[in-house]
C-alpha cells in the first residue's frame, strides 16, 4: 500500500501544469469571454498531450495510464480552468471514433427525469458548449446513447460562467444505443471521478490565491492573514481541498483497482465533496478578497461559476448523498 | 497510488485476524466506563496479552523493545483491532503514544531499560501532566516550578485535566526550571513517579459525569534528576516530539470505530423507518462521503510518513476534520434516539427486542464535546494549518 503520488504521477502533474500555463493562460482565457465557440486549436493541443487517450491501451493510440493518473491530469486542468467537455470527451474515448484524437468534441448528460445514481437534472435541459459539440452521450441506468448534436434543437442564452457557452434544450431525442447498464454505469463514475478532479483542482487554485492575497494585502498596519477570521477562512480552505483530493484519488483508485472497494460509492462520495469545496472555497475567496472579490477582474467568480457548471450535471449533493447512503 | 496491500502486509494481517480470532470473544466482560480501577485492571490485562502475543509497542522500533512494525502494518495492525471489536488502548494511552515513544528517542539507556519494559507488559500506566490552570493552548506559559536540591528537583505547582491520574504509576511531567529568555526556553520534562510524597489527586466530573481527568497539586515533590528527559531547559523541544506522536496516527483506530457507527446508525435508522426521510439519507451519505475521505487521508499521511519517516503535516488537518465529524455523526445517532435520549439509563427497544443502546450513545455524544478541545483545540488546530502549512503571519 502507497498511497502517496509516485514520482511518475509528479512529473505528469508538473508537465499538464507546463502545458495549461503556457498554452492556457487565464489571462488569454478571458480574452475569449463571451465567446460562442470552442477554441479548436487549444483542443487539439490537449488531444496531443494525451488529455482524451491518457487511458486507452498502447494499440489503440492511447498511454495505457489509469485512472489515478488521469485524475492528477485532470486537478491541473480545473485548476487552469481550461473549458469545454473535457472530462465527457476522455470518458468517450474508448467508445467514440475521433474523441481520443480530438476530432470529436462529446458532451455528456444524465437522460433528463432519471432518478438513478446521482439523479440528473430534468428538463429542459442546459447543455454546454452544445455549438461545438459533435455528439452528446447521454446516460441513465439501462444505457448509453449517443445523440448527433445535429438532431438537437438547442437555443443559445448567455451562460453564467462567461467561458462556458449554454444552450437552452427543450428535448432530448432518443439516439443509437452503444453501450448497455454495466457502460452506463462504468462511464458515469468515471465522469464523476474526473469532473471531481477538475473541481478538486479549482478549489485548490481559489485557496491559493486567497492564501497569498491574505499574505499581502495590509489593513491595520498588518496583512489581513494575521486576523483570525481570515486565517481560519484559509485553514478550511485547505482541510476541503485536501479531504476532497484524497477523496477523489482514493475513487481513482478504485477505478483501476476494483478489489480495494467500492468504486461506486467513493466516486459519488469524491464527486460531492469536490463539488462542495470548489464552490465553499470560492465564496471564501471571494470574501478574502473584500470589494475586489466582488469585481469582474478578479477571477474568483470565474471558479465560483464554473463549479456551478459542472457540479450541475453530476447531481445534487442530496442525489450523491443517496448513492453514498445506499453502499455504506 | 496503490492501495493494495502487498503479500508480507497481507500475511501480517492474517497472522493477527486469527490470535484476534481467537483472544477476543473469550476476554471477560467490559467493566463500567466509571468504574476507574476495575477499568485499569482490564486495560493492563489487554496489554499484557498484546505483548505475550508479541504486538505490544507496535509502533515502536525494536530498539525500544516494540515490534517496530512499518507505519502501513500500523494502519493494518488498527483496522483488524478495530474489526475484531479489540479493546481500545484505555489507560495505556499515554504510555505508549505518548510518554513511550518520547523516551524511545529521548530518553537514556537506563530510563529505557527502567520504564519502556513496564509500558510494554502493561505494568506501569502513564498519566500526562502538561496543562495548567493558567496554561492550556498557551502551554508554554505554564508555572509549575522544579528546584534543584542535589540529586532531586523539589516540584510545587497546579496541574489540570490529568486524564488517568488516579490509577497512574508515572507522569510525564514538564515543569518551569527557567524565567529567562522566551518563556518555552525554560521548561524542562520530567518523570514523576505517582506515588512520591506531596501529590494530591483530585478528580474533577466531566459533562457525561465520569472522572475522567483530575486536578493535581504538588507541594515539594521530589524527582530525581536522573528522571529528566532531554538537557535543563529543553523540555519545549521534548515536548514537541511527543506532540507529533499525539497527531499521527493516534486518531486511526477511532475514524474506523466512527465509521462502525455510522454503520450501525443506518442499521436502526432502516428499522425505525427514519430512513424514509431524505434528510437522514443524505445526512448518512454526507458523513459517510467525509468518513470515506478521512480514510483515504489517513493512508495518504502514512504513506508519506512512510517516505519521510516523520508524521506530516498532514495529521492537523486531519485532526480538524476528523473531531468535528465525530461530533456531526454522534449528533446523528442522539437524533435518531429522539426522545430516548432524554435518558441515560438503558431502555428496551419499541418492538421489545434488543436494548436500544440509548445510554452508551448518549453517553458518546456527550464525550464527543472534548474531541475539539484535547490535544490542540480546532482554533489551535487552525492558526497551526494557517501557519505551518499556508505560511500565514502570526498575529
Ligand atoms: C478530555 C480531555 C482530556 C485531557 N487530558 C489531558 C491530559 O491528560 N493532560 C494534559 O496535560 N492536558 C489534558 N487535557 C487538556 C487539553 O490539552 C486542554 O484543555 C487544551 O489544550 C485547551 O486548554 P484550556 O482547556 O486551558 O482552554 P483555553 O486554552 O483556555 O481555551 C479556551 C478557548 O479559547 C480558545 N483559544 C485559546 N487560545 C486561542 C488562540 N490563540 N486563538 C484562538 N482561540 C484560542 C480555545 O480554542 C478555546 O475555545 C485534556 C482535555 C480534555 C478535554
Amino acid at each position: 500500500m502507497d498511497f502517496d503520488l509516485s514520482d511518475d504521477d509528479r512529473s505528469l502533474a508538473d508537465g499538464m501544469r507546463r502545458l495549461c500555463t503556457g498554452r492556457f493562460p487565464l489571462e488569454q482565457l478571458r480574452r475569449s469571454e463571451g465567446r460562442r465557440s470552442l477554441d479548436r486549436a487549444g483542443w487539439s493541443v490537449l488531444a496531443e498531450a494525451g488529455v482524451f487517450s491518457l487511458r486507452l491501451a498502447p494499440s489503440a493510440g492511447g498511454a495505457g495510464l489509469g485512472t489515478a493518473q488521469a485524475s492528477v491530469v485532470f486537478e491541473e486542468l480545473g485548476r487552469a480552468l481550461v473549458p469545454g467537455p473535457v472530462a465527457a470527451t476522455h470518458v468517450a474515448a474508448a467508445m467514440v471514433e475521433g474523441a481520443a484524437t480530438g476530432e470529436r468534441t462529446v458532451g455528456l448528460l444524465p437522460r433528463p427525469g432519471w432518478g438513478g445514481p446521482g439523479g440528473g437534472p430534468s428538463l429542459p435541459a442546459m447543455v454546454g458548449d452544445l455549438g461545438s459539440l459533435d455528439c452528446l452521450l447521454v446516460v441513465d441506468g439501462d444505457a448509453v446513447e449517443l445523440v448527433e448534436t445535429g438532431e438537437l434543437d438547442g437555443e443559445p442564452v448567455e451562460g453564467l460562467d462567461p467561458l462556458t457557452p449554454m444552450w437552452f434544450v427543450a428535448e432530448i431525442p432518443r439516439g443509437a444505443a452503444v453501450g448497455a447498464a454495466a457502460a452506463a454505469e462504468a462511464i458515469w463514475r468515471d465522469h464523476l471521478v474526473l469532473s471531481g478532479a477538475l473541481l478538486v483542482g479549482m478549489a485548490a487554485s481559489t485557496s491559493d490565491m486567497a492564501v497569498e492575497y491574505a499574505k499581502v494585502r495590509q489593513q491595520f498596519d498588518r496583512p489581513i492573514g494575521a486576523f483570525q477570521a481570515v486565517k481560519h477562512m484559509c485553514a478550511d480552505m485547505l482541510v476541503r481541498t485536501e479531504l476532497c483530493r484524497a477523496a477523489v484519488h482514493a475513487a481513482a483508485v478504485a477505478v483501476d483497482q476494483p478489489e480495494v472497494g467500492d468504486s461506486v460509492r467513493a466516486a459519488a462520495g469524491a464527486a460531492m465533496l469536490a463539488a462542495q469545496a470548489a464552490d465553499a472555497n470560492a465564496r471564501a475567496c471571494i470574501q478574502v478578497y473584500g470589494g475586489m472579490g466582488f469585481t469582474w477582474e478578479v477571477p474568483a467568480h470565474l471558479y465560483l461559476t464554473r463549479a456551478r457548471v459542472i457540479s450541475q450535471f453530476l447531481g445534487s449533493s442530496g442525489a450523491l448523498a443517496d448513492v453514498v447512503a445506499g453502499r455504506f | 497510488m496503490d492501495l493494495r496491500y502487498s503479500q508480507s502486509e497481507e500475511a501480517f494481517r492474517a497472522e493477527l485476524r486469527s490470535w484476534l480470532a481467537e483472544v477476543v470473544p473469550v476476554l471477560p466482560p467490559r467493566p463500567s466506563p466509571h468504574d476507574w480501577p476495575a477499568r485499569r485492571a482490564f486495560d493492563t490485562a489487554w496489554q499484557k496479552m498484546l505483548y505475550d502475543a508479541g504486538y505490544a509497542g507496535i509502533d515502536w522500533p525494536v530498539q525500544g523493545g516494540g515490534r517496530g512494525a512499518s507505519p502501513v502494518e500500523q494502519l493494518v495492525y488498527l483496522e483488524e483491532l478495530e474489526r475484531a471489536h479489540a479493546p481500545y488502548v484505555g489507560v495505556n494511552f499515554v504510555g505508549l503514544l505518548h510518554a513511550g515513544p518520547t523516551i524511545v528517542v529521548e530518553g537514556t539507556p537506563e530510563q529505557r531499560a527502567r520504564f519502556l519494559p513496564p509500558i510494554l507488559r502493561g505494568d506501569e500506566v502513564w498519566c500526562q501532566g502538561f496543562s495548567e490552570p493558567d496554561a492550556g493552548s498557551d502551554l508554554a506559559s505554564l508555572r509549575t516550578r522544579a528546584v534543584r536540591h542535589g540529586d532531586d528537583y523539589v516540584v510545587t505547582g497546579t496541574k489540570i485535566w490529568t486524564s488517568h491520574a488516579e490509577v497512574a504509576d508515572c507522569c510525564e511531567l514538564l515543569v518551569r526550571t527557567s524565567d529567562e529568555g522566551p518563556k518555552h526556553k525554560g521548561i524542562t520534562w520530567l518523570i514523576m513517579p505517582m506515588d512520591a510524597p506531596g501529590i494530591e489527586i483530585r478528580p474533577l466530573r466531566t459533562i457525561s459525569g465520569s472522572s475522567e481527568f483530575a486536578e493535581l497539586f504538588l507541594d515539594g515533590v521530589r524527582v530525581p534528576v536522573a528522571n529528566r528527559v532531554g538537557a535543563e531547559n529543553d523540555g519545549w523541544r521534548v515536548t514537541m516530539v511527543t506532540l507529533s506522536f499525539e497527531r499521527g496516527t493516534a486518531f486511526v483506530g477511532e475514524l474506523l470505530e466512527t465509521m462502525e457507527l455510522l454503520r450501525r446508525l443506518k442499521v436502526s435508522a432502516r428499522r425505525s423507518g427514519a430512513w424514509d426521510e431524505g434528510e437522514v439519507r443524505h445526512r448518512v451519505g454526507q458523513m459517510g462521503a467525509e468518513l470515506d475521505a478521512l480514510w483515504a487521508l489517513a493512508r495518504r499521511n502514512i504513506s508519506q510518513a512512510t517516505r519521510t519517516g516523520v508524521p506530516g503535516t498532514g495529521a492537523s488537518v486531519f485532526k480538524l476534520a476528523f473531531s468535528e465529524l465525530r461530533q456531526r455523526v454522534a449528533q446523528l445517532g442522539m437524533d435518531l434516539l429522539g426522545p430516548a435520549g432524554l435518558s441515560t439509563d438503558e431502555l428496551p427497544s419499541a418492538d421489545g427486542g434488543e436494548p436500544l443502546g440509548n445510554g452508551a450513545l448518549v453517553e458518546l455524544w456527550l464525550n464527543a464535546f472534548n474531541r475539539t478541545i484535547a490535544a490542540g483545540t480546532s482554533q489551535i488546530q487552525r492558526n497551526i494549518v494557517a501557519e505551518r502549512i499556508l505560511g500565514l503571519p502570526k498575529a
